[in-house]
Protein backbone atom coordinates (compact mmCIF):
# COMPACT_ATOMS: atom_id res chain seq x y z
CA UNK A 1 0.00 0.00 0.00
CA UNK A 2 1.25 3.43 -0.85
CA UNK A 3 1.71 5.64 2.19
CA UNK A 4 -0.72 8.27 0.83
CA UNK A 5 -3.52 5.76 1.20
CA UNK A 6 -3.34 6.20 4.94
CA UNK A 7 -3.85 9.96 4.76
CA UNK A 8 -7.36 11.09 5.63
CA UNK A 9 -9.35 12.23 2.69
CA UNK A 10 -7.08 10.72 0.07
CA UNK A 11 -9.97 9.07 -1.72
CA UNK A 12 -12.00 12.25 -1.48
CA UNK A 13 -9.16 14.28 -2.99
CA UNK A 14 -8.64 11.84 -5.85
CA UNK A 15 -12.38 11.90 -6.46
CA UNK A 16 -12.41 15.68 -6.58
CA UNK A 17 -9.36 15.84 -8.83
CA UNK A 18 -10.87 13.35 -11.27
CA UNK A 19 -14.08 15.34 -11.43
CA UNK A 20 -12.28 18.67 -11.83
CA UNK A 21 -9.59 17.62 -14.29
CA UNK A 22 -10.97 14.61 -16.16
CA UNK A 23 -14.67 15.33 -15.75
CA UNK A 24 -15.39 11.77 -14.66
CA UNK A 25 -16.67 10.17 -11.50
CA UNK A 26 -14.13 7.69 -10.26
CA UNK A 27 -16.82 5.35 -8.94
CA UNK A 28 -18.04 4.59 -12.46
CA UNK A 29 -14.52 3.64 -13.56
CA UNK A 30 -14.21 1.33 -10.54
CA UNK A 31 -17.56 -0.26 -11.39
CA UNK A 32 -16.46 -0.79 -15.01
CA UNK A 33 -13.19 -2.45 -13.95
CA UNK A 34 -14.90 -4.59 -11.31
CA UNK A 35 -17.60 -5.68 -13.75
CA UNK A 36 -15.00 -6.53 -16.39
CA UNK A 37 -12.99 -8.55 -13.86
CA UNK A 38 -16.06 -10.52 -12.82
CA UNK A 39 -16.99 -11.22 -16.44
CA UNK A 40 -13.40 -12.25 -17.25
CA UNK A 41 -13.45 -14.71 -14.35
CA UNK A 42 -16.84 -16.12 -15.32
CA UNK A 43 -16.29 -16.45 -19.04
CA UNK A 44 -13.11 -17.56 -20.84
CA UNK A 45 -14.26 -15.73 -23.98
CA UNK A 46 -14.55 -12.31 -22.35
CA UNK A 47 -10.89 -11.27 -22.38
CA UNK A 48 -10.01 -11.20 -26.06
CA UNK A 49 -9.40 -8.50 -28.60
CA UNK A 50 -12.24 -9.71 -30.79
CA UNK A 51 -14.68 -9.67 -27.87
CA UNK A 52 -13.44 -6.23 -26.88
CA UNK A 53 -14.20 -4.98 -30.40
CA UNK A 54 -17.53 -6.79 -30.16
CA UNK A 55 -18.39 -4.85 -27.03
CA UNK A 56 -17.40 -1.58 -28.67
CA UNK A 57 -19.41 -2.47 -31.77
CA UNK A 58 -22.47 -3.33 -29.71
CA UNK A 59 -21.96 -0.14 -27.68
CA UNK A 60 -21.54 2.18 -30.67
CA UNK A 61 -25.25 2.77 -31.36
CA UNK A 62 -26.17 3.13 -27.69
CA UNK A 63 -23.02 5.20 -27.16
CA UNK A 64 -24.02 7.79 -29.76
CA UNK A 65 -27.50 7.99 -28.22
CA UNK A 66 -25.91 8.34 -24.78
CA UNK A 67 -23.90 11.34 -26.04
CA UNK A 68 -27.18 12.94 -27.09
CA UNK A 69 -28.74 12.12 -23.71
CA UNK A 70 -25.74 13.68 -21.94
CA UNK A 71 -26.11 17.02 -23.71
CA UNK A 72 -29.88 17.16 -23.20
CA UNK A 73 -29.89 16.06 -19.55
CA UNK A 74 -26.84 18.21 -18.81
CA UNK A 75 -28.79 21.23 -20.04
CA UNK A 76 -31.63 20.40 -17.68
CA UNK A 77 -33.80 18.80 -20.37
CA UNK A 78 -34.88 15.31 -21.23
CA UNK A 79 -35.21 13.40 -24.51
CA UNK A 80 -37.30 10.25 -24.32
CA UNK A 81 -37.68 10.10 -28.10
CA UNK A 82 -34.07 9.03 -28.79
CA UNK A 83 -34.87 5.39 -29.59
CA UNK A 84 -37.88 6.17 -31.77
CA UNK A 85 -36.11 8.97 -33.64
CA UNK A 86 -33.23 6.57 -34.26
CA UNK A 87 -35.71 4.09 -35.76
CA UNK A 88 -37.34 6.79 -37.88
CA UNK A 89 -33.98 8.02 -39.15
CA UNK A 90 -32.90 4.53 -40.19
CA UNK A 91 -36.14 3.99 -42.09
CA UNK A 92 -35.86 7.42 -43.73
CA UNK A 93 -32.34 6.64 -44.93
CA UNK A 94 -33.33 3.20 -46.23
CA UNK A 95 -36.40 4.67 -47.95
CA UNK A 96 -34.28 7.28 -49.74
CA UNK A 97 -31.68 4.71 -50.81
CA UNK A 98 -33.94 1.79 -51.74
CA UNK A 99 -37.44 3.07 -52.59
CA UNK A 100 -36.30 6.32 -54.18
CA UNK A 101 -33.02 4.90 -55.42
CA UNK A 102 -31.14 8.10 -54.65
CA UNK A 103 -27.35 8.12 -54.11
CA UNK A 104 -26.00 6.80 -50.80
CA UNK A 105 -24.71 10.21 -49.75
CA UNK A 106 -28.27 11.52 -49.78
CA UNK A 107 -29.43 8.49 -47.81
CA UNK A 108 -26.82 9.21 -45.16
CA UNK A 109 -27.90 12.86 -45.08
CA UNK A 110 -31.56 11.76 -44.85
CA UNK A 111 -30.78 9.78 -41.67
CA UNK A 112 -29.11 12.74 -39.98
CA UNK A 113 -31.64 15.31 -41.23
CA UNK A 114 -34.68 13.21 -40.24
CA UNK A 115 -33.23 12.96 -36.74
CA UNK A 116 -32.33 16.64 -36.60
CA UNK A 117 -35.81 17.62 -37.79
CA UNK A 118 -37.48 15.54 -35.07
CA UNK A 119 -35.13 17.12 -32.50
CA UNK A 120 -35.81 20.60 -33.89
CA UNK A 121 -39.55 20.04 -33.46
CA UNK A 122 -38.91 18.86 -29.89
CA UNK A 123 -36.91 22.03 -29.23
CA UNK A 124 -39.52 24.33 -30.74
CA UNK A 125 -42.30 22.76 -28.67
CA UNK A 126 -40.30 22.84 -25.44
CA UNK A 127 -39.21 26.47 -25.80
CA UNK A 128 -42.14 28.09 -27.59
CA UNK A 129 -45.22 26.08 -26.65
CA UNK A 130 -44.12 25.65 -23.01
CA UNK A 131 -45.01 21.97 -23.01
CA UNK A 132 -42.67 20.16 -20.57
CA UNK A 133 -39.79 18.27 -22.22
CA UNK A 134 -41.01 15.06 -20.62
CA UNK A 135 -44.35 15.30 -22.46
CA UNK A 136 -42.98 16.67 -25.75
CA UNK A 137 -40.39 13.94 -26.14
CA UNK A 138 -42.77 11.25 -24.87
CA UNK A 139 -45.18 12.38 -27.58
CA UNK A 140 -42.35 12.36 -30.13
CA UNK A 141 -41.53 8.81 -29.00
CA UNK A 142 -44.96 7.79 -30.27
CA UNK A 143 -44.99 10.11 -33.30
CA UNK A 144 -41.58 9.11 -34.66
CA UNK A 145 -42.21 5.41 -34.16
CA UNK A 146 -45.58 5.64 -35.87
CA UNK A 147 -44.13 7.61 -38.78
CA UNK A 148 -41.34 5.04 -39.19
CA UNK A 149 -43.99 2.30 -39.44
CA UNK A 150 -46.06 4.36 -41.90
CA UNK A 151 -43.10 5.08 -44.20
CA UNK A 152 -41.95 1.46 -44.21
CA UNK A 153 -45.53 0.11 -44.24
CA UNK A 154 -44.64 -1.86 -41.17
CA UNK A 155 -41.92 -3.91 -42.82
CA UNK A 156 -38.13 -3.61 -42.79
CA UNK A 157 -36.65 -2.09 -45.95
CA UNK A 158 -33.97 -4.40 -47.36
CA UNK A 159 -31.43 -4.06 -50.14
CA UNK A 160 -29.22 -1.17 -49.02
CA UNK A 161 -26.39 -0.09 -51.33
CA UNK A 162 -22.89 -1.42 -50.47
CA UNK A 163 -21.53 2.00 -49.45
CA UNK A 164 -24.05 2.21 -46.64
CA UNK A 165 -23.54 -1.40 -45.60
CA UNK A 166 -19.81 -0.62 -45.38
CA UNK A 167 -20.55 2.04 -42.76
CA UNK A 168 -22.10 -0.69 -40.60
CA UNK A 169 -20.13 -3.79 -41.46
CA UNK A 170 -16.85 -2.63 -42.98
CA UNK A 171 -13.56 -2.38 -41.17
CA UNK A 172 -10.67 0.06 -41.43
CA UNK A 173 -7.35 -1.18 -40.04
CA UNK A 174 -9.34 -4.08 -38.62
CA UNK A 175 -11.57 -1.78 -36.59
CA UNK A 176 -15.31 -1.87 -37.33
CA UNK A 177 -16.52 1.35 -38.95
CA UNK A 178 -19.29 1.97 -36.37
CA UNK A 179 -16.64 1.89 -33.62
CA UNK A 180 -14.50 4.43 -35.49
CA UNK A 181 -17.46 6.75 -36.06
CA UNK A 182 -18.61 6.34 -32.46
CA UNK A 183 -15.19 7.07 -30.97
CA UNK A 184 -14.62 10.12 -33.22
CA UNK A 185 -18.07 11.44 -32.33
CA UNK A 186 -17.31 10.94 -28.64
CA UNK A 187 -13.99 12.79 -28.87
CA UNK A 188 -15.55 15.78 -30.62
CA UNK A 189 -18.52 15.77 -28.22
CA UNK A 190 -16.22 15.64 -25.20
CA UNK A 191 -14.17 18.57 -26.46
CA UNK A 192 -17.32 20.57 -27.17
CA UNK A 193 -18.98 19.88 -23.81
CA UNK A 194 -15.91 20.26 -21.60
CA UNK A 195 -13.87 22.96 -23.30
CA UNK A 196 -16.00 25.22 -25.47
CA UNK A 197 -18.27 28.13 -24.61
CA UNK A 198 -21.18 26.18 -26.05
CA UNK A 199 -20.54 23.29 -23.67
CA UNK A 200 -20.10 25.52 -20.64
CA UNK A 201 -23.27 27.41 -21.43
CA UNK A 202 -25.07 24.08 -21.79
CA UNK A 203 -24.12 23.06 -18.26
CA UNK A 204 -24.76 26.53 -16.82
CA UNK A 205 -28.21 26.38 -18.35
CA UNK A 206 -28.90 23.03 -16.73
CA UNK A 207 -27.51 24.32 -13.45
CA UNK A 208 -29.54 27.50 -13.21
CA UNK A 209 -31.60 28.83 -16.07
CA UNK A 210 -31.90 32.15 -14.24
CA UNK A 211 -28.13 32.52 -13.93
CA UNK A 212 -27.67 31.66 -17.60
CA UNK A 213 -30.29 34.20 -18.60
CA UNK A 214 -28.79 36.87 -16.37
CA UNK A 215 -25.41 36.20 -17.98
CA UNK A 216 -26.88 37.04 -21.37
CA UNK A 217 -27.06 33.49 -22.73
CA UNK A 218 -29.93 33.10 -25.17
CA UNK A 219 -31.56 30.34 -23.18
CA UNK A 220 -34.38 29.28 -25.53
CA UNK A 221 -32.16 29.49 -28.58
CA UNK A 222 -29.56 27.34 -26.83
CA UNK A 223 -32.16 24.75 -25.86
CA UNK A 224 -33.40 24.50 -29.44
CA UNK A 225 -29.85 23.84 -30.64
CA UNK A 226 -29.41 21.13 -28.00
CA UNK A 227 -32.61 19.30 -28.92
CA UNK A 228 -31.76 19.54 -32.62
CA UNK A 229 -28.28 18.22 -31.89
CA UNK A 230 -29.80 15.40 -29.86
CA UNK A 231 -32.06 14.48 -32.77
CA UNK A 232 -29.16 14.62 -35.24
CA UNK A 233 -27.13 12.26 -33.03
CA UNK A 234 -30.12 9.90 -32.83
CA UNK A 235 -30.14 10.08 -36.63
CA UNK A 236 -26.46 9.10 -36.69
CA UNK A 237 -27.22 6.19 -34.35
CA UNK A 238 -30.02 5.18 -36.70
CA UNK A 239 -27.60 5.23 -39.63
CA UNK A 240 -25.08 3.04 -37.77
CA UNK A 241 -27.77 0.54 -36.78
CA UNK A 242 -29.42 0.38 -40.21
CA UNK A 243 -26.07 -0.05 -41.92
CA UNK A 244 -25.02 -2.78 -39.49
CA UNK A 245 -28.17 -4.90 -39.84
CA UNK A 246 -28.44 -4.00 -43.54
CA UNK A 247 -32.09 -3.01 -43.26
CA UNK A 248 -34.25 -0.02 -42.42
CA UNK A 249 -36.13 -1.59 -39.52
CA UNK A 250 -39.09 0.48 -38.22
CA UNK A 251 -38.85 -1.26 -34.84
CA UNK A 252 -35.16 -0.43 -34.40
CA UNK A 253 -34.22 1.31 -31.18
CA UNK A 254 -37.20 0.35 -29.05
CA UNK A 255 -36.23 0.95 -25.40
CA UNK A 256 -32.83 2.30 -26.44
CA UNK A 257 -33.55 5.60 -24.69
CA UNK A 258 -33.67 3.62 -21.44
CA UNK A 259 -30.14 2.29 -21.98
CA UNK A 260 -28.81 5.60 -23.29
CA UNK A 261 -30.15 7.63 -20.38
CA UNK A 262 -28.88 4.99 -17.96
CA UNK A 263 -25.39 5.20 -19.49
CA UNK A 264 -25.39 8.99 -19.11
CA UNK A 265 -26.57 8.84 -15.50
CA UNK A 266 -24.07 6.12 -14.53
CA UNK A 267 -21.38 8.27 -16.10
CA UNK A 268 -22.10 11.02 -13.59
CA UNK A 269 -24.58 13.22 -15.44
CA UNK A 270 -26.81 14.98 -12.94
CA UNK A 271 -30.39 13.95 -13.68
CA UNK A 272 -31.48 17.56 -13.12
CA UNK A 273 -28.74 19.14 -15.23
CA UNK A 274 -25.63 21.21 -14.56
CA UNK A 275 -23.13 18.38 -14.38
CA UNK A 276 -22.21 16.10 -17.26
CA UNK A 277 -19.23 14.76 -19.13
CA UNK A 278 -18.93 12.72 -22.29
CA UNK A 279 -15.93 10.83 -20.90
CA UNK A 280 -18.08 9.75 -17.97
CA UNK A 281 -20.92 8.82 -20.28
CA UNK A 282 -18.54 6.67 -22.34
CA UNK A 283 -17.63 4.78 -19.19
CA UNK A 284 -21.34 4.44 -18.48
CA UNK A 285 -22.00 3.18 -22.01
CA UNK A 286 -19.16 0.67 -21.65
CA UNK A 287 -20.64 -0.55 -18.37
CA UNK A 288 -23.92 -1.18 -20.18
CA UNK A 289 -22.01 -2.83 -23.06
CA UNK A 290 -19.97 -5.09 -20.78
CA UNK A 291 -23.08 -5.97 -18.80
CA UNK A 292 -25.02 -6.97 -21.92
CA UNK A 293 -22.04 -8.73 -23.51
CA UNK A 294 -21.17 -10.60 -20.34
CA UNK A 295 -24.75 -11.71 -19.73
CA UNK A 296 -24.95 -12.87 -23.34
CA UNK A 297 -21.70 -14.84 -23.01
CA UNK A 298 -23.10 -16.39 -19.85
CA UNK A 299 -26.19 -17.35 -21.86
CA UNK A 300 -28.55 -15.28 -19.72
CA UNK A 301 -31.84 -14.64 -21.50
CA UNK A 302 -32.17 -11.15 -22.96
CA UNK A 303 -35.33 -10.58 -20.86
CA UNK A 304 -33.15 -10.59 -17.78
CA UNK A 305 -30.74 -8.15 -19.42
CA UNK A 306 -33.63 -5.72 -19.83
CA UNK A 307 -34.41 -6.08 -16.13
CA UNK A 308 -30.75 -5.57 -15.25
CA UNK A 309 -30.60 -2.29 -17.19
CA UNK A 310 -33.72 -0.97 -15.49
CA UNK A 311 -32.37 -1.89 -12.07
CA UNK A 312 -28.99 -0.29 -12.84
CA UNK A 313 -30.70 3.00 -13.83
CA UNK A 314 -32.60 3.23 -10.56
CA UNK A 315 -29.51 2.21 -8.57
CA UNK A 316 -27.32 4.81 -10.34
CA UNK A 317 -29.76 7.65 -9.61
CA UNK A 318 -30.09 6.46 -6.02
CA UNK A 319 -26.31 6.52 -5.51
CA UNK A 320 -26.02 9.93 -7.18
CA UNK A 321 -28.76 11.46 -5.05
CA UNK A 322 -27.26 9.85 -1.93
CA UNK A 323 -23.91 11.50 -2.72
CA UNK A 324 -25.52 14.87 -3.41
CA UNK A 325 -27.34 14.77 -0.08
CA UNK A 326 -24.17 13.72 1.71
CA UNK A 327 -22.18 16.55 0.14
CA UNK A 328 -24.82 19.16 0.95
CA UNK A 329 -24.71 18.15 4.61
CA UNK A 330 -20.99 18.94 4.90
CA UNK B 1 -20.44 64.68 -8.78
CA UNK B 2 -23.88 63.28 -9.41
CA UNK B 3 -23.69 59.88 -11.07
CA UNK B 4 -27.34 58.90 -11.15
CA UNK B 5 -30.23 61.31 -11.10
CA UNK B 6 -33.89 60.32 -11.16
CA UNK B 7 -36.59 63.00 -11.35
CA UNK B 8 -40.32 62.49 -11.14
CA UNK B 9 -40.27 58.79 -11.97
CA UNK B 10 -43.78 57.42 -12.33
CA UNK B 11 -44.69 53.83 -13.02
CA UNK B 12 -47.98 52.03 -12.93
CA UNK B 13 -49.07 48.54 -13.78
CA UNK B 14 -52.57 48.74 -15.19
CA UNK B 15 -54.66 50.50 -12.58
CA UNK B 16 -52.04 50.11 -9.86
CA UNK B 17 -49.77 53.13 -9.39
CA UNK B 18 -46.53 51.91 -7.86
CA UNK B 19 -44.25 54.92 -8.21
CA UNK B 20 -45.74 58.43 -7.92
CA UNK B 21 -42.88 60.66 -8.96
CA UNK B 22 -39.70 59.48 -7.27
CA UNK B 23 -36.65 61.75 -7.04
CA UNK B 24 -33.34 60.10 -6.24
CA UNK B 25 -29.73 60.99 -6.78
CA UNK B 26 -26.54 59.05 -6.17
CA UNK B 27 -23.06 60.54 -6.33
CA UNK B 28 -20.01 58.69 -7.64
CA UNK B 29 -18.59 56.44 -4.94
CA UNK B 30 -21.53 57.05 -2.67
CA UNK B 31 -23.32 54.26 -0.78
CA UNK B 32 -27.05 54.93 -0.60
CA UNK B 33 -29.40 52.77 1.39
CA UNK B 34 -32.90 52.33 -0.02
CA UNK B 35 -35.36 51.29 2.63
CA UNK B 36 -39.11 51.05 2.86
CA UNK B 37 -41.90 48.73 3.80
CA UNK B 38 -42.97 45.84 1.62
CA UNK B 39 -44.84 47.20 -1.36
CA UNK B 40 -43.26 50.66 -1.10
CA UNK B 41 -41.89 50.27 -4.63
CA UNK B 42 -38.22 49.46 -3.99
CA UNK B 43 -37.96 46.62 -6.52
CA UNK B 44 -39.95 48.50 -9.14
CA UNK B 45 -37.71 51.53 -8.72
CA UNK B 46 -34.56 49.43 -9.11
CA UNK B 47 -35.93 47.75 -12.20
CA UNK B 48 -36.63 51.13 -13.79
CA UNK B 49 -32.98 52.01 -13.12
CA UNK B 50 -31.61 48.80 -14.66
CA UNK B 51 -34.04 49.13 -17.55
CA UNK B 52 -36.12 46.01 -17.00
CA UNK B 53 -39.13 48.34 -16.59
CA UNK B 54 -39.63 51.49 -18.64
CA UNK B 55 -40.75 54.44 -16.51
CA UNK B 56 -44.08 55.94 -17.60
CA UNK B 57 -42.75 59.45 -17.10
CA UNK B 58 -39.87 61.29 -15.48
CA UNK B 59 -36.19 61.42 -16.37
CA UNK B 60 -33.21 59.22 -15.60
CA UNK B 61 -29.72 60.54 -16.14
CA UNK B 62 -26.64 58.41 -15.63
CA UNK B 63 -23.15 59.82 -15.94
CA UNK B 64 -24.58 62.90 -17.64
CA UNK B 65 -26.52 60.94 -20.24
CA UNK B 66 -30.27 60.50 -20.58
CA UNK B 67 -30.75 56.73 -20.35
CA UNK B 68 -34.54 56.57 -20.25
CA UNK B 69 -34.76 55.01 -23.72
CA UNK B 70 -31.94 52.48 -23.26
CA UNK B 71 -32.49 48.75 -22.75
CA UNK B 72 -30.92 46.74 -19.87
CA UNK B 73 -27.95 45.62 -21.97
CA UNK B 74 -27.09 49.18 -22.98
CA UNK B 75 -27.42 50.43 -19.42
CA UNK B 76 -25.13 47.67 -18.22
CA UNK B 77 -22.57 48.77 -20.79
CA UNK B 78 -22.75 52.28 -19.38
CA UNK B 79 -21.93 50.83 -15.96
CA UNK B 80 -25.13 49.92 -14.12
CA UNK B 81 -24.92 46.50 -12.53
CA UNK B 82 -27.48 44.74 -10.34
CA UNK B 83 -26.93 41.82 -7.97
CA UNK B 84 -30.19 40.05 -7.23
CA UNK B 85 -31.03 38.44 -3.94
CA UNK B 86 -30.82 34.93 -5.42
CA UNK B 87 -27.37 35.93 -6.79
CA UNK B 88 -28.08 34.13 -10.11
CA UNK B 89 -25.17 31.76 -9.66
CA UNK B 90 -24.75 28.40 -11.36
CA UNK B 91 -24.16 26.41 -8.20
CA UNK B 92 -22.49 23.33 -9.71
CA UNK B 93 -19.95 25.35 -11.69
CA UNK B 94 -16.71 26.71 -10.28
CA UNK B 95 -15.78 30.28 -9.39
CA UNK B 96 -14.25 31.30 -12.70
CA UNK B 97 -17.09 29.75 -14.69
CA UNK B 98 -19.57 31.86 -12.78
CA UNK B 99 -17.59 35.08 -12.97
CA UNK B 100 -17.10 34.77 -16.72
CA UNK B 101 -20.38 33.05 -17.60
CA UNK B 102 -21.43 34.24 -21.04
CA UNK B 103 -18.16 36.12 -21.63
CA UNK B 104 -15.53 33.39 -21.38
CA UNK B 105 -12.15 34.29 -22.85
CA UNK B 106 -11.43 31.95 -25.75
CA UNK B 107 -8.44 30.61 -27.62
CA UNK B 108 -7.89 28.39 -30.63
CA UNK B 109 -7.25 24.71 -29.95
CA UNK B 110 -3.99 23.72 -31.65
CA UNK B 111 -4.19 27.14 -33.28
CA UNK B 112 -7.02 25.82 -35.41
CA UNK B 113 -10.41 25.43 -33.77
CA UNK B 114 -11.91 28.62 -32.35
CA UNK B 115 -14.35 28.87 -29.47
CA UNK B 116 -12.35 26.94 -26.90
CA UNK B 117 -12.44 28.39 -23.42
CA UNK B 118 -9.12 29.62 -22.07
CA UNK B 119 -9.56 28.11 -18.60
CA UNK B 120 -6.08 29.06 -17.40
CA UNK B 121 -6.64 32.71 -18.25
CA UNK B 122 -10.11 32.56 -16.70
CA UNK B 123 -8.79 31.12 -13.43
CA UNK B 124 -6.00 33.70 -13.25
CA UNK B 125 -8.37 36.62 -13.76
CA UNK B 126 -10.92 35.16 -11.35
CA UNK B 127 -8.27 34.78 -8.64
CA UNK B 128 -7.23 38.39 -9.24
CA UNK B 129 -10.82 39.57 -8.88
CA UNK B 130 -11.29 37.74 -5.60
CA UNK B 131 -8.00 39.15 -4.33
CA UNK B 132 -9.01 42.66 -5.37
CA UNK B 133 -12.06 42.28 -3.15
CA UNK B 134 -9.79 41.28 -0.27
CA UNK B 135 -11.81 38.08 0.10
CA UNK B 136 -10.76 34.51 0.70
CA UNK B 137 -12.33 31.45 -0.90
CA UNK B 138 -11.46 27.84 -0.05
CA UNK B 139 -10.59 27.03 -3.66
CA UNK B 140 -11.25 28.69 -6.96
CA UNK B 141 -11.85 25.31 -8.63
CA UNK B 142 -14.65 24.25 -6.35
CA UNK B 143 -18.32 24.42 -7.24
CA UNK B 144 -19.88 27.61 -5.94
CA UNK B 145 -22.69 25.68 -4.26
CA UNK B 146 -20.23 24.28 -1.73
CA UNK B 147 -19.48 27.81 -0.46
CA UNK B 148 -21.17 29.68 2.36
CA UNK B 149 -23.71 32.42 1.61
CA UNK B 150 -21.14 35.17 2.13
CA UNK B 151 -18.61 33.49 -0.12
CA UNK B 152 -21.26 33.12 -2.81
CA UNK B 153 -22.01 36.82 -2.40
CA UNK B 154 -18.30 37.46 -3.00
CA UNK B 155 -18.44 35.54 -6.27
CA UNK B 156 -21.53 37.47 -7.37
CA UNK B 157 -19.82 40.81 -6.59
CA UNK B 158 -16.63 39.72 -8.35
CA UNK B 159 -18.70 38.91 -11.41
CA UNK B 160 -20.35 42.32 -11.28
CA UNK B 161 -16.90 43.95 -11.10
CA UNK B 162 -15.77 42.37 -14.37
CA UNK B 163 -18.22 44.70 -16.15
CA UNK B 164 -16.37 47.71 -14.67
CA UNK B 165 -19.55 49.14 -13.18
CA UNK B 166 -19.91 52.70 -11.89
CA UNK B 167 -23.02 51.77 -9.94
CA UNK B 168 -23.84 48.46 -8.27
CA UNK B 169 -27.35 47.85 -7.01
CA UNK B 170 -27.55 45.16 -4.34
CA UNK B 171 -30.87 43.59 -3.35
CA UNK B 172 -30.90 42.29 0.25
CA UNK B 173 -27.29 41.05 0.15
CA UNK B 174 -27.21 40.29 3.88
CA UNK B 175 -30.69 38.87 4.32
CA UNK B 176 -29.78 35.19 4.57
CA UNK B 177 -26.31 35.41 6.10
CA UNK B 178 -24.74 34.46 9.41
CA UNK B 179 -23.56 37.35 11.59
CA UNK B 180 -19.86 36.97 10.75
CA UNK B 181 -20.70 36.73 7.05
CA UNK B 182 -22.70 39.95 7.18
CA UNK B 183 -19.57 41.83 8.27
CA UNK B 184 -17.56 40.48 5.36
CA UNK B 185 -20.25 41.51 2.87
CA UNK B 186 -20.41 44.99 4.43
CA UNK B 187 -16.61 45.12 4.05
CA UNK B 188 -17.03 44.26 0.38
CA UNK B 189 -19.43 47.20 -0.01
CA UNK B 190 -16.88 49.51 1.65
CA UNK B 191 -14.26 48.13 -0.74
CA UNK B 192 -16.44 49.03 -3.72
CA UNK B 193 -16.87 52.53 -2.34
CA UNK B 194 -13.13 52.92 -1.87
CA UNK B 195 -12.70 52.09 -5.56
CA UNK B 196 -15.08 54.90 -6.46
CA UNK B 197 -18.01 52.63 -7.27
CA UNK B 198 -21.42 53.84 -6.14
CA UNK B 199 -23.70 51.34 -4.38
CA UNK B 200 -27.45 51.33 -3.87
CA UNK B 201 -28.19 48.96 -1.01
CA UNK B 202 -31.72 47.65 -0.66
CA UNK B 203 -32.13 46.08 2.75
CA UNK B 204 -34.56 45.39 5.52
CA UNK B 205 -31.67 45.06 7.97
CA UNK B 206 -31.48 48.63 9.17
CA UNK B 207 -28.42 47.98 11.33
CA UNK B 208 -26.50 47.03 8.20
CA UNK B 209 -27.85 50.05 6.31
CA UNK B 210 -26.89 52.42 9.13
CA UNK B 211 -23.39 50.99 9.40
CA UNK B 212 -22.36 51.07 5.76
CA UNK B 213 -24.24 53.85 3.92
CA UNK B 214 -23.60 57.57 3.41
CA UNK B 215 -27.27 58.39 2.89
CA UNK B 216 -30.56 56.64 3.46
CA UNK B 217 -33.54 57.18 1.19
CA UNK B 218 -36.90 56.09 2.55
CA UNK B 219 -39.45 54.98 -0.02
CA UNK B 220 -43.04 55.22 1.14
CA UNK B 221 -46.20 54.79 -0.92
CA UNK B 222 -44.22 55.18 -4.13
CA UNK B 223 -42.43 58.40 -3.17
CA UNK B 224 -38.97 59.17 -1.84
CA UNK B 225 -40.39 60.25 1.49
CA UNK B 226 -37.14 61.07 3.25
CA UNK B 227 -33.51 61.57 2.30
CA UNK B 228 -31.38 61.24 5.43
CA UNK B 229 -27.64 61.66 5.94
CA UNK B 230 -26.61 58.49 7.74
CA UNK B 231 -24.18 60.24 10.07
CA UNK B 232 -26.93 62.53 11.31
CA UNK B 233 -29.77 60.08 11.77
CA UNK B 234 -30.53 57.06 13.89
CA UNK B 235 -32.60 53.92 13.99
CA UNK B 236 -35.65 55.63 15.51
CA UNK B 237 -35.84 58.27 12.83
CA UNK B 238 -35.40 55.79 9.98
CA UNK B 239 -38.06 53.48 11.36
CA UNK B 240 -40.50 56.30 11.94
CA UNK B 241 -40.05 57.49 8.36
CA UNK B 242 -40.61 53.96 7.05
CA UNK B 243 -43.82 53.37 8.98
CA UNK B 244 -44.85 57.04 8.72
CA UNK B 245 -45.92 57.90 12.24
CA UNK B 246 -48.10 55.49 14.20
CA UNK B 247 -46.56 53.46 16.96
CA UNK B 248 -43.00 54.50 16.29
CA UNK B 249 -41.53 53.52 19.61
CA UNK B 250 -42.85 49.97 19.39
CA UNK B 251 -41.66 49.58 15.82
CA UNK B 252 -38.20 50.91 16.68
CA UNK B 253 -37.95 48.63 19.67
CA UNK B 254 -38.90 45.72 17.43
CA UNK B 255 -36.19 46.64 14.93
CA UNK B 256 -33.55 46.93 17.62
CA UNK B 257 -34.46 43.52 18.96
CA UNK B 258 -34.40 42.01 15.47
Amino acid sequence: MAPEMAQPGFWARVQRASVERLHIRLESLVVLLALSTVMALLSPYFLSLSNFLNILLATSTIGVLAIAATFVIGSGGLDLSLGSVMGLAGVAGAFVAVNLGWPSVLAVLACILAGALAGYINGQLVTRAFVPAFIVTLGMLGLARGLALVISQGRAIYGLPPEIVYIGQGRTFGIPMPVIIFVLTAIVAHAVLAYTRFGRHTLALGDSEGAARAAGIRVEHHRRIIYTLSGALAGLAGLLFTARVNAGDPTAGINYELTAITAAIIGGTNLFGGRASILGTMIGALIMGVLQNGLTLLAVQSYYQQMAIGAVLILAVFIDQYQVRKESRV
Amino acid sequence: MTLLSLRGIRKSFGAVDVLHGVDLSVAAGEVVGLVGDNGAGKSTLMKTITGIYRADSGSIEFDGKDILALDPGQRRQLGIEMIYQDLSLAKQQDVASNIFLGREPTKRLFGLFPGFVDKGEMDRQAAKMIERLGAHLPSINRSVGSFSGGQQQTVAIARALTFNPKLVIMDEPTAALAVREVQSVLDLIRRLKSEGIAVILISHRLNDVLSVTDRIVVLRHGRADADLVTARTNMNEVVSRIVGGGDIAAAAAHEQRG
